[in-house]
């Protein structure tokens, strides 16, 4: 049989995703029917072959509920939060009248070229309880302090914060390129039909960014799911726990204590939820008629 | 120009042949002795070495320091990959999950028995397992009260508690004469809790490790009095974030005892302003009430430890001799500040002349280490969760007691198995 020359030119490119991607997924997929730990390493006949066994215990594990409703926390609060400052600060830009647009640009997209632990540094600084700006603002107010990072109740929302001021530069960009992709002949005519600058936005800004919403909120989604830096730099996953996310989790159960085959279950469980979430989006974008 | 081509190419074949021209047989005889040291120690190490090599011409040490942070993570690495030094430092509570890895050469016979019956038996028991000495304990470690003996003074209080129930008190006379929480304890530091468990004589585990003993009453005690110490308001909940700098809050006095080791002698002695200098004080934990003082407390430190794989283990052997002599010990203790671990290195330094390291003396006497199993950090962290939980009003004590066995019972389940099977 003669190879297609196509194949020649993609098999470079085919064999590294092969050895450098779908071979650890192999290997993750046999690690995680298996007890894989400490004991193994020095002994290989301590490996015991357990099937689903990981499975069960990943959802018998004291901290996996926690850390999975901290995870939804985190998207469902931070995902909207992120996605709607990235599309109001598009559309800020995007109007004729705003002045020095690149200048914007470039500013509200510094954060997501600075390194996270740098800016761990500066907001942990911002959020501290007795020093901290945020504190200082709200005592102006008449708020009593708050403990941001050290109370459970605030930690996530701290982190929320954080993570939407760092990630929304990146999304916006990809807003302003579907804004200006929109012709103005629709708004034009949409003019003509004296349509408001709100109806102009809910008939032909919005329907047309459609895709750009779809392709913004799946990435966002998927990203935030797998949280991990911003806890990691920031609080280690405490207080309580009110910070732990199923990636830092498997990240103390892999590294930490090196219970190989528990994280690389928690792996595939994790990967489960994003495909069910990113399915779930797709059906209900394709219901909504884009 | 062409003079400087010559030249050029000169310089190029000098180099290429030049390394071949370096003596070879001289290279054959030195051995070269990788050697990971942690953190200051790994900085401090190093000044040892001369000596070192006056007594062994023909060995070569290559001191790498790594972080304390990383250290854990990148030794198990090194071992799986098959690069772990010939020698090394190891915390006294990774002991057991090297030698569950066989990463460990036993080290029975490198210190004679009266040099070993020098060093404080407590520390030593930690590195003995299965019957084998696997680390050679480098210093010692234990946690004791540190605290503000002028603050304390004035609050009426006459001497540093020795009790439990006195313990409470003095915190309670601290407390109201500063009505801030006088008393640090943070939850990532699990030695504490664990060291008034020990107190109780609390097993921790039963069973030669097979199962949690942690509902069981000694311990049920000591955790209630951790909890006691929250819930009274003389230590607060994240109070290690709220303070930011501790030895801020101490000069200031707003924090005015904690529960810590021997690192902090010289870290006080460095950041207490100078009017301070005399005014913090070091004492043995206080004891449950009706035990002798002083009680027992745990015991920690870092020991050294030979690579079973190593090609050199004679020589490795002989760096650990070295390190191990009194006058090194010594020498090693003025540099770092980490006490040493033979009882003739403290008499050689005068050591207990100074009160505040007479207290590490004594409570050294009395020191004990955690169950050797290799799951001991992560049953520790799974102590300590509870114990945040409960001080949060998150969980009730029963609960908690409940939960923890239940859960360390799940962790040890390997254990269990690979001693059933007859290969701990």
């Amino acid at each position: 049989m003669k190879l297609p020359a196509a194949f020649w030119f993609l098999a470079p490119a085919l064999g590294l995703i092969a050895v450098f991607f779908l071979l650890p997924i192999a290997a993750a997929l046999l690690l995680s029917l298996t007890d894989f730990d400490i004991y193994a390493i020095g002994d290989p006949s301590a490996l015991r072959w357990i099937g689903l066994d990981n499975y069960r215990q990943v959802f018998e594990h004291p901290l996996f509920w926690t850390a999975l409703g901290n995870t939804f926390y985190f998207v469902i609060l931070g995902g909207p939060l992120s996605v709607g400052l990235s599309l109001g600060a598009a559309l800020l830009l995007n109007a004729r009248l705003t002045c020095c647009r690149t200048l914007f640009r470039t500013i509200y997209f510094l954060p997501v070229v600075s390194t996270l632990v740098a800016v761990a540094v500066v907001w942990r600084a911002l959020y501290s309880p007795d020093t901290g700006l945020l504190n200082q603002l709200l005592t102006v107010f008449g708020i009593s302090p708050i403990d941001w990072l050290g109370d459970p109740n605030f930690a996530m929302p701290a982190i929320i914060l954080m993570a939407a001021w760092k990630n929304f530069g990146f999304n916006m960009i990809i807003f302003i390129a579907g804004l200006q992709a929109i012709p103005d002949r629709l708004y034009e005519a949409a003019r003509l039909d004296g349509a408001g600058s709100f109806a102009q936005f809910r008939y032909i800004t919005l329907p047309q960014l459609a895709p750009t919403f779809l392709f913004v909120a799946l990435m966002t989604m998927i990203g935030y799911l797998q949280l991990f830096a911003e806890p990691y730099v920031m609080t280690q996953g405490g207080p309580a726990n009110a910070t732990l996310s199923l990636v830092m989790l498997m990240y103390q159960e892999g590294f930490r204590w090196w219970n190989m085959g528990f994280a690389a279950a928690l792996a595939f469980v994790l990967f489960v939820i994003i495909l069910a979430g990113t399915l779930l989006q797709l059906r209900l974008q394709k219901k909504s008629g884009v | 120009m062409n003079s400087n081509l010559r030249l050029a190419i000169m310089f190029v074949l000098a180099a290429l042949l030049l390394p071949g021209c370096t003596p070879q047989p001289a290279s054959e005889n030195r051995i070269t002795l990788d050697f990971w040291a942690m953190g200051s120690e790994g900085e401090h190490v190093q000044a040892l070495l001369p000596a070192f090599a006056l007594e062994h011409p023909g060995i070569t040490v290559r001191v790498q320091q790594i972080p304390w942070s990383a250290a854990h993570e990148k030794l198990l690495t090194a071992h799986v990959g098959g690069t772990l030094p010939d020698v090394f430092q190891l915390g006294n509570t990774w002991l057991p999950e090297f030698v569950a890895l066989r990463a460990l050469a036993p080290l029975d016979d490198v210190l004679s028995l009266d040099a070993q019956a020098d060093i404080f038996s407590g520390v030593l028991a930690a590195n003995r397992m299965n019957g084998h000495l696997y680390g050679l304990p480098w210093y010692v470690d234990t946690r004791l009260l540190f605290f503000r003996a002028d603050l304390l003074q004035q609050a009426g209080v006459a001497r540093a508690p020795q009790t439990w129930s006195e313990w409470i008190e003095a915190l309670r006379q601290l407390k109201a004469r500063t009505a801030s929480a006088p008393l640090i304890l943070p939850f990532s530091e699990w030695q504490t809790l664990i060291a008034l468990g020990l107190q109780q004589k609390a097993e921790l585990l039963r069973d030669d490790g097979r199962y949690g003993a942690l509902a069981q009453p000694a311990f049920r005690e000591a955790f209630a009095f951790y909890i006691r110490l929250f819930q009274e308001g003389l230590a607060e909940v994240g109070g290690e974030l709220r303070t930011g700098n501790v030895y801020q809050a101490f000069a200031d006095g707003r924090v005015s005892m904690l529960v810590s080791g021997p690192w902090n002698l010289g870290e006080f002695a460095r950041r207490m302003p100078p009017a301070l200098r005399e005014a913090w004080a070091t004492a043995p934990l206080p004891v449950p009430d009706g035990t002798p003082f002083p009680g027992h407390s745990i015991v920690g430190g870092a020991s050294l430890a030979i690579n079973a794989q190593s090609q050199h283990s004679e020589a490795a052997r002989a760096l650990l001799q070295f390190l191990a002599a009194p006058e090194q010990q010594l020498e090693f203790y003025r540099a770092t500040g980490d006490l040493p671990v033979r009882k003739s290195a403290w008499s050689l330094g005068n050591l207990q002349q100074s009160p505040r390291i007479d207290a590490f003396w004594q409570q050294l006497q009395q020191v004990q280490g955690v169950p050797p199993v290799p799951e001991w950090e992560r049953l520790a962290s799974l102590v300590m969760r509870h114990a945040e939980r409960v001080a949060r009003g998150l969980e009730s004590q029963e609960q908690a007691l409940a939960a923890m066995d239940i859960e360390a019972d799940a962790m040890l389940e390997k254990r269990r198995w690979l001693m059933e099977r007859g290969t701990p």
